[in-house]
C-alpha cells in the first residue's frame, strides 16, 4: 500500500473539545482519507469533527532525548503557582 | 544502538518503565522480542477480526428480519473496523499493512481458529455473539491494560463496541428460545455446538502455553489461559439458566470450596488439528479472503488513479 499513504485521524468529540488523535488508516488522497476516517472512526457519533494528516508530514521529538529535550522546565518550579507560600487570611490569590 | 553499552541502558530503562506500569509508546526503545511478540499477536488479533467478518456475514442475507439483518450488517462492518483498528496499531510497530496482508493470505501468519468453524443455522448468530464474542471480551478487557500505548488504545474501542455484540447474540438465542420447539431446539443445537470451541479460544492449558511466561513478564498479558477460561465458565453458567438452555459439558458443577464452577476438559486433539489447518472451513475462509483482495483490486487501482488524476488537475490549474 504504498501509494496509498498512511493518515494519522484526529477527531473532535463534540464543539468546545479538541481534536485528539485516534488512530490512522490508509487513502489515497485526502478526501478519501476523510470518507475512510468517517466509517472508521465515528460509527457511533464520537466526532463533530475530523482532521487527517498525512504520517509522513509528522514531524515528532525523538524519546530518547526526552530528558534533556524536555529538561529546561525541570528546575522552574517558580512557574507553578503552588512554589509561592501564602501568609494565613490571605484570599482569592 | 549497536553499542552494547546504550542497548544495556535502554533495556533498563524498558524494564523500569515495564515495572512501573507506564506504556510502552511507538518510537521507545523496545527490546526486538517484545516487538515481534506484539507484532506477530496484534496481527493474529486484526486477521481474526477480518476472517472473523465471514461465519456471521454467510446470514446476511438470510436474517429472519430486516431488523436482524441492519443490527448483523453493523455487527459485521465492526468487525472490519476492529481489523483496521488492530493492523494501525501493528504498523507503529514498523511493519507494513500490505505485508501483514499477504502474510495472512500465505497462512504465514494465523487467525482464531474458532471462525473455521461453520455457521449452519441462524441461531450460530446468536451462539457467536453471546459465547465467541463473551469470549473475546473475556479475553480482550485485560489488553486495555496491555504495556504497548496503540495496543491498549484500541482494545479499550474494541471492548466497547463488543458489549453490543454480545447482547445481540444473547437476544437471538434469548428469542429463539421462547419460540416455538423448533426455534428453541435450533438454539439449544447451536449452544451445543459453540460451547466447547468456545472454551478453546483461550488457548492450550498453561501447562502446555508456549507464549505466555514472557508475556506476562512484559505486562502484555494480565491473566493465564486457564485463569481467563475460568472467569468465562463463570459468567455463562447463570446466563446460559437465564435463557432456558443447557451447556453441554456434564462435569459442570459448581465448586463451594473453590467458589468456581468445575467444567470439563476440551477435546484439545480437535484444537490442534484445526489449528493445523485441518478444521472443517479452514481452506474455504482463508480461499474466501484471498478472492476479496483479489476482486478489491480494481477499487484500489480506481482511487489511485482518482488521485493522481486530481492531483495532475490541481497542479494545471496552479
Amino acid at each position: 500500500m504504498a501509494d496509498q499513504p498512511l493518515w494519522e485521524v484526529f477527531v473532535r468529540a463534540r464543539r468546545g473539545l479538541s481534536h485528539v488523535h485516534v488512530g490512522s488508516l490508509h487513502a489515497a488522497d485526502a478526501e478519501h482519507a476523510l470518507r475512510n476516517a468517517r466509517d472508521l472512526y465515528t460509527r457511533r457519533q464520537e466526532g463533530v469533527s475530523v482532521w487527517v494528516v498525512p504520517a509522513a508530514s509528522i514531524s515528532a521529538s525523538a524519546p530518547e532525548d526526552k530528558d534533556a529535550f524536555f529538561d529546561p522546565a525541570e528546575d522552574k518550579v517558580y512557574r507553578h503557582p503552588t512554589f509561592y507560600p501564602v501568609p494565613e487570611g490571605v484570599e482569592h490569590l | 544502538m549497536t553499542d552494547p553499552g546504550t542497548d544495556e541502558a535502554h533495556q533498563r530503562r524498558f524494564d523500569a518503565m515495564i515495572t512501573a506500569e507506564e506504556r510502552i509508546e511507538p518510537r521507545d526503545w523496545m527490546p526486538d522480542a517484545y516487538r515481534r511478540t506484539l507484532i506477530r499477536q496484534i496481527a493474529q488479533h486484526a486477521h481474526s477480526e477480518i476472517i472473523g467478518m465471514q461465519p456471521e456475514g454467510n446470514w446476511i442475507t438470510r436474517a429472519p428480519s430486516l431488523r436482524r439483518k441492519a443490527v448483523l450488517i453493523a455487527k459485521v462492518q465492526d468487525e472490519a473496523g476492529h481489523g483496521l483498528y488492530l493492523y494501525s496499531a501493528a504498523e507503529t510497530l514498523g511493519v507494513g499493512r500490505d505485508e501483514l496482508l499477504d502474510l495472512l493470505h500465505q497462512g504465514r501468519q494465523r487467525y482464531s481458529s474458532i471462525f473455521n468453524y461453520p455457521t449452519v443455522t441462524w441461531a450460530d448468530v446468536g451462539a457467536i455473539g453471546w459465547l465467541v464474542d463473551g469470549a473475546a471480551i473475556t479475553n480482550q478487557v485485560p489488553l486495555c491494560r496491555c504495556s504497548y500505548g496503540p495496543y491498549a488504545r484500541a482494545m479499550v474501542r474494541i471492548c466497547k463496541e463488543e458489549s453490543f455484540h454480545q447482547r445481540q447474540g444473547f437476544d437471538i438465542l434469548y428469542t429463539l428460545a421462547r419460540g416455538t420447539d423448533a426455534q428453541r431446539r435450533m438454539a439449544q443445537e447451536s449452544v451445543d455446538r459453540w460451547y466447547w470451541p468456545s472454551l478453546m479460544m483461550f488457548g492450550p492449558p498453561d501447562s502446555e502455553s508456549t507464549h505466555s511466561e514472557q508475556s506476562m513478564a512484559w505486562n502484555i498479558k494480565r491473566f493465564s489461559n486457564d485463569e481467563l477460561r475460568q472467569r468465562f465458565v463463570d459468567m455463562i453458567v447463570p446466563q446460559a439458566e437465564a435463557l432456558g438452555l443447557t451447556l453441554p459439558d456434564p462435569a459442570l458443577k459448581w465448586s463451594a470450596e473453590r467458589g468456581h464452577y468445575d467444567f470439563g476438559t476440551p477435546d484439545w486433539d480437535e484444537f490442534m488439528q484445526v489449528l493445523k489447518g485441518n478444521g472443517p472451513c479452514n481452506r474455504q475462509r482463508l480461499e474466501h479472503r484471498r478472492t476479496a483482495h483479489e476482486e478489491g483490486a480494481w477499487v484500489r487501482e480506481a482511487a489511485r488513479a482518482h488521485a493522481a488524476k486530481s492531483r495532475a488537475r490541481q497542479r494545471a490549474a496552479a
